[in-house]
């Protein structure tokens, strides 16, 4: 066995100055040249205990007790030349957001060659010099004056996110962690940071710690699994047991939310989200949400248990957990409708430009009535334009046809007729800047049921319980102002808003993509839901071709600004015939293949 | 052409046509006074024939836009007139008040950048702390009074009240240089200072605040860089990028509000020759020195947009 590179004891991170927990009892051990994958929602305190790791806190939080002890050394005992020492030679950090961690005024070699300046690394210059352009090489990026002499904002995300990797590796660390490096790239550029990551990390003998929202990403890179919720490690163990024989219902429930690209099944979210630090349930925090919970789970904190030897939970019910049958074939045929409706809204060789680019060129499709068609693509590809084309709200020139129930539709959403205009309703990608923050729910609400019809008091009071409870809010949240509500609960609104013009389109653009898994996987129960009990009829726009199979019938791929693939979403999944398709099948994340090895 | 060229081409020519509006602005101010240049000289006794043979005299009969033309003319070709009352060239009249009053707002400026830069991110970097709210309690406070009142709590603590350290009113010596007599200069320029510094330090303190909670600093942090790497290389230049702006608008001002400083320690600038200038309707005068003020806000801004340029990799690159 390889020695230990990492241990952690016991760590525990307050609310500075209130004293609020944030993270407690934080325990794991990495070996050299293992990967650890720590798994958790927003609100888990995944990263706090992350960058804890570094004896690093964010301004408003402290840590309060544990230790951390990297390559032998205790992190916490270390002064403060030390500790720089430490940092970014025995243990480095990649952040989420590449393109905000580096700095905008340093040109990337001179963010490069001061790590490697401030640890001494190299005895010259030119010593140094060697290293960069080895440490360029290993992440596949070219290492000529030219590109070192660049700024950040002259790099591509992916480019940014690979300089940043090799500023870890720079120094030759023992430990490395990695918060949610790949949030925000692209699956192709995902796909290949991680393969270098992983290529990396197995040739040095590095320890990672990768921190990541989603389970699916680190299925594939992960040794072994830590499961965060509300500041606990709730599970932990070698990833092909935590897939196979997930023992704590939250564990289970992330897997149900995770969207499979292999087969078809109905993605089930969890219901309620995260409570933040402060507030907390007394007992298991994930009591509330679990279908499991008796009444002891209300007022004991469950203790750390063994599964085996290495598989850690903390759950009372554990052992019912477990007993239930695997995960994997939990997955279930979700039927959807579709195949033979008439077309209802058509888009012919629509070209659309952005200032004086062209960025969509000859796109045709076909919304079919009460189907939902999916539009896959990367950013940039022109998918957010094409569902603004449709719903009225591109703001450039285009040329091509719009047909909308067997007549043209107008191009701005303004020029266009009231009823048309409440027949096609769009839902934003981002519920966090979306809803108007002044404005209660009700208000929001009752916008357009006051625009598109005439209503007295009590019918109007009487569609706003109606439109809560078929996107399953609860009452009382109508007096509520957005910022009150979560990710999950705004997008839910969003959703009532653009149904309370009863229309028969509906626009979806990236609407899960600021959400959680286990909230996106309920917003697209929702969405099925609405398709099949209205017979509405909707655009999905996603970037997560693994999500498209829960929900749509049909799928077109676009890549820069072409629709490279388009049929039945099965066929296109099964048997792709673009290369794009194909390339893109290959670099999503799956858990498929965690699921059901051995 | 280089593309930076280009840009301070055409801010350039947009400052030309600035001061071009400001001119015919100030000229039709000072046509809608009452009362004119004419009996601003022969004061109130005047007979009316007195004062028609001086109209005639200093041409003030002429149509208000064929002496504006006549005067726009001159200043083309580099002639800015010569005082109505003085009879002496504009120039002649001001070099040396221009020179006085350069030195004071010069000393100003010398002292306030650097000392609210300096206050202004040690306040950030030690935001909360003690240091950080006696200067934030400081430079909200002055930047609430008015320049007049702060002068005048000058001249009572450090000239007539309690200390007599320096002189109250400025009465300089022409024969000698200016810098000779440094002590006359010290509590106008000290009132000039502390009505500037204040909002200076309040952005640099703010925008240090916000650069140092950024992710580039805790990456730098986090990578092992020295407390000095972090602040002098990564935090201090994004900090001071929007310090630019406010601090090339509070030179603007100081050239602006010298005015009323030059007043109150009765310092002999182009601040009081220009209320002098007013109060003697003495066109080409006010004309000159309002000119000058206005030229010099459209050279601060013009540098620090193009320092602001120049500082920012992403504009700078922009801009090719």
């Amino acid at each position: 066995m390889s020695r230990i590179a990492l241990t952690v004891r016991d760590l525990r991170i307050e609310l500075d100055p209130s004293g609020i927990e944030i993270d407690s009892e934080v325990s794991f051990e990495l070996h050299e040249g293992e990967v650890l994958g720590l798994v958790g929602e927003s609100a888990s305190g995944k990263t706090t205990a992350a960058t804890a790791l570094l004896n690093f806190q964010r301004r408003g939080a402290r840590i309060a007790g544990g230790s951390v002890n990297v390559a032998g050394r205790e992190v916490f005992a270390l002064g403060k030349s030390q500790l720089r020492h430490l940092r970014g030679g025995e243990i480095s950090y990649v952040p989420q957001d590449p393109g905000s961690a580096l700095n905008p005024a340093l040109r990337i070699g001179t963010q490069l060659r001061e790590v490697l300046e401030e640890h001494g690394f190299g005895s010259s210059d030119a010593e140094r010099r060697d290293r960069v352009d080895e440490m360029m090489a290993e992440v596949l990026l070219p290492s000529d004056k030219e590109f070192l002499r660049r700024y950040p904002h002259q790099l591509s995300g992916g480019q940014q996110q690979r300089v940043v990797l090799g500023m870890a590796f720079a120094c030759r660390p023992k430990v490395i962690v990695l918060d949610e490096p790949t949030t925000g790239l692209d699956v192709t550029t995902q796909a290949h940071v991680l393969s270098t990551l992983r290529d990396l990390a197995r040739a040095h003998g590095v320890a990672a710690v990768y921190v990541t929202h989603d389970l699916a990403v680190v299925a594939e890179l992960a040794d072994r699994i830590a499961v965060m919720y509300a500041g606990r490690i709730v599970e932990l163990g070698p990833s092909h047991e935590l897939f196979r024989g997930a023992s704590h219902p939250y564990t289970r429930g992330l897997l149900a939310a995770i969207p499979v690209i292999e087969g078809r099944r109905a993605l089930k979210g969890i219901p309620g989200y995260a409570p933040r630090p402060g507030r907390r349930p007394v007992g298991c925090a994930f009591q509330p949400r679990c279908s499991y919970a008796v009444e002891r789970c209300e007022t004991e904190m469950p203790p750390e248990t063994t599964v085996s030897q290495s598989h850690l939970v903390r759950c009372w019910r554990a052992a019912e957990v477990s007993a239930v049958v695997s995960v994997a074939s939990d997955a279930n045929e979700s039927a959807l409708v579709g195949g033979d409706q008439e077309a209802l809204l058509q888009v012919k060789n629509l070209t659309a430009w952005y200032g004086s680019r062209e960025i969509l060129h000859d796109v045709d499709i076909t919304l079919r009535a009460h189907e939902c068609l999916a539009v896959v693509g990367e950013s940039g590809s022109g998918k957010t334009t094409l569902s603004r084309c449709i719903a009225g709200l591109h703001a450039f020139k285009m040329t091509g046809d719009i047909e909308f129930q067997g007549a043209p539709l107008a191009r701005h959403a303004r020029s266009r007729p009231v009823p048309i205009r409440r027949s096609i309703q769009y839902v934003f990608q981002n519920p966090y800047s979306s809803l108007h923050p002044r404005k209660t729910i009700a208000q929001i609400l009752k916008q357009p049921l006051d625009i598109f019809f005439d209503l007295d008091r009590d019918q109007r009071e009487e569609r706003l319980a109606e439109l809560l409870e078929l996107v399953s809010l609860e009452g009382s949240l109508l007096r509520r102002y957005p910022d009150q509500l979560s990710g999950g609960e705004r997008q839910r609104v969003a959703i009532a808003r653009a149904l309370a013009a009863d229309p028969t389109v509906l626009v979806c653009d990236e609407v899960t993509s600021w959400l959680d898994v286990s909230v996106q996987a309920s917003i697209v129960e929702l969405l099925v839901r609405l398709q099949r009990e209205i017979g509405l009829c909707m655009l999905f726009v996603t970037h997560n071709l693994a999500l498209i199979r829960s929900i749509a019938f049909e799928a077109a791929v676009m890549s820069e600004g072409r629709v490279v693939e388009y049929g039945p979403t099965d066929d296109v999944l099964a048997n792709p015939r673009a290369q794009y398709t194909r390339s893109l099948l290959a670099d999503t994340p799956t858990i498929k293949g965690a699921l059901s090895e051995g | 052409m280089p593309p930076l060229l280009k840009v301070i081409l055409r801010r350039t020519l947009l400052g030309l046509l600035t001061l071009l509006l400001v001119s015919g602005v100030v000229f039709a101010a000072t046509q809608a006074l009452p009362s004119d240049t004419a009996r601003a000289i022969l004061g109130r006794e005047a007979t009316p024939e007195r004062l028609a043979a001086l109209r005639e005299q200093l041409d003030l009969n002429r149509p208000a836009i064929v002496q504006y033309g006549s005067w726009l003319g001159g200043v083309a070709t580099g002639d800015l007139g010569d005082s109505l009352v003085a009879k002496q060239p504009v120039t002649a009249l001001i070099s040396g008040r221009v020179k006085n009053s350069a030195a004071l707002v010069l000393l100003a400026a010398l002292i306030s950048v650097p000392l609210a830069l300096l206050l202004g991110s040690l306040s950030g970097l030690l935001r909360d702390r003690g240091f950080d709210t006696v200067v934030s309690l400081g430079s909200l406070t002055l930047a609430a009074l008015p320049e007049f009142v702060v002068g005048i709590l000058l001249i009572l603590l450090l000239a007539t009240q309690v200390f007599h350290i320096f002189p109250a009113v400025t009465l300089l010596d022409p024969e000698s240089s200016i810098l000779a007599q440094l002590k006359m200069l010290v509590l106008p320029s000290l009132t000039l200072v502390l009505a500037v510094a204040p909002y200076i330090v309040r952005t640099l303190r703010a925008s240090m605040i916000e650069v140092l909670e950024s992710d580039y600093i805790q990456m730098a942090r986090l990578k092992g860089m020295s407390e000095r790497t972090v602040l002098g290389r990564h935090a201090l230049p994004n900090a001071i990028v929007p310090a630019i702006q406010v601090i090339a608008l509070n030179l603007a001002w100081l050239a602006g509000g010298v005015v009323v400083v030059e007043y109150l320690f009765n310092y002999p600038g182009i601040g009081s020759a220009l209320m002098d200038a007013v109060s003697n309707r003495d066109l080409p005068v006010i004309q000159a020195i309002t000119l000058l003020i206005a030229g010099l806000y459209v050279i601060f801004n013009l540098v620090a947009d193009i320092l602001t340029i120049l500082v920012s990799p992403r504009l700078r690159t922009g801009l090719q």
